[in-house]
């Protein structure tokens, strides 16, 4: 047997359930301290003349779309499958989770092109998670729908991977 | 008949005019329909199936 240096997998995982604390922040009450409930996340959709990137730390209304049926803000996205942290070898390892439902913008105009959307987490003071962009878009009188990729270790919308 | 919300209300279809395209490529594969009137666009719904994952690379670094 030998040692191998690497990232433990579960910590990733336990990362995506917030399990580790390794310096101070505020938080909102997550109920339980030491069964805490999970966040809220919603999904608000950009123009393509923003700027939403990595830098973004938190949703602003900058760049937002705007439009009938529309709300500021965006919608809720339904994280019913719990993030999962699988090892590939003694040196590997990827932890995943993807929305369980497609999000979906139903009968709404949006009249301006808009080609990405920011995941955000509304219970903790609506701080960025990612940003995922797709060719330009605009609506009229119809519905918008971002289906989601296969939660799996290669396709999940959201991984944390070994180097 | 089948009914269509439009910028004009709910529609038959058949008075419309009815286009559908679709957009393949390595981060998405979308579909989209558009109803005209008259030369007049009075429907648009998109679907996006995204394809490409966000990822974190994450690394125990050595000593020294």
């Amino acid at each position: 047997m030998a040692n191998t240096q690497s990232m433990c997998t579960s910590f990733m995982g336990q990362l995506l359930n917030g399990g580790h604390q390794f310096g101070t922040i505020t938080l909102t009450s997550r109920t339980s301290l030491t069964a805490p409930t999970a966040d809220s996340f919603k999904a608000a959709l950009y123009l393509a003349s923003a700027t939403m990137n990595a830098s973004a730390t938190v949703y602003t209304v900058t760049g937002e779309v705007s439009g009938t049926g529309y709300s500021a803000g965006g919608v809720a996205v339904t994280m019913g499958t719990v993030p999962t942290a699988t090892n590939s070898s003694a040196t590997a390892g990827v932890a995943f989770v993807t929305p369980s439902a497609s999000i979906t913008y139903t009968t709404v105009t949006l009249a301006t092109a808009f080609d990405a959307v920011l995941l955000y987490n509304s219970t903790q003071g609506n701080t960025a998670v990612s940003v995922h962009t797709f060719g330009s878009q605009t609506i009229s009188a119809g519905t918008f729908t971002l289906t989601m990729p296969a939660n799996t270790t290669s396709t999940a919308l959201i991984r944390l991977a070994t180097t | 008949m089948a009914l269509v919300t439009t910028t004009k209300g709910e529609m038959d279809e058949t008075l419309l005019e009815k286009k559908e395209g679709s957009v393949d490529n390595d981060n998405e594969y979308t579909t989209w329909v558009e109803y005209w009137l008259e030369g007049e666009l009075v429907h648009r719904s998109a679907h996006v199936q995204l394809k490409k994952s966000v990822g974190l690379k994450v690394e125990a670094a050595s000593f020294g």
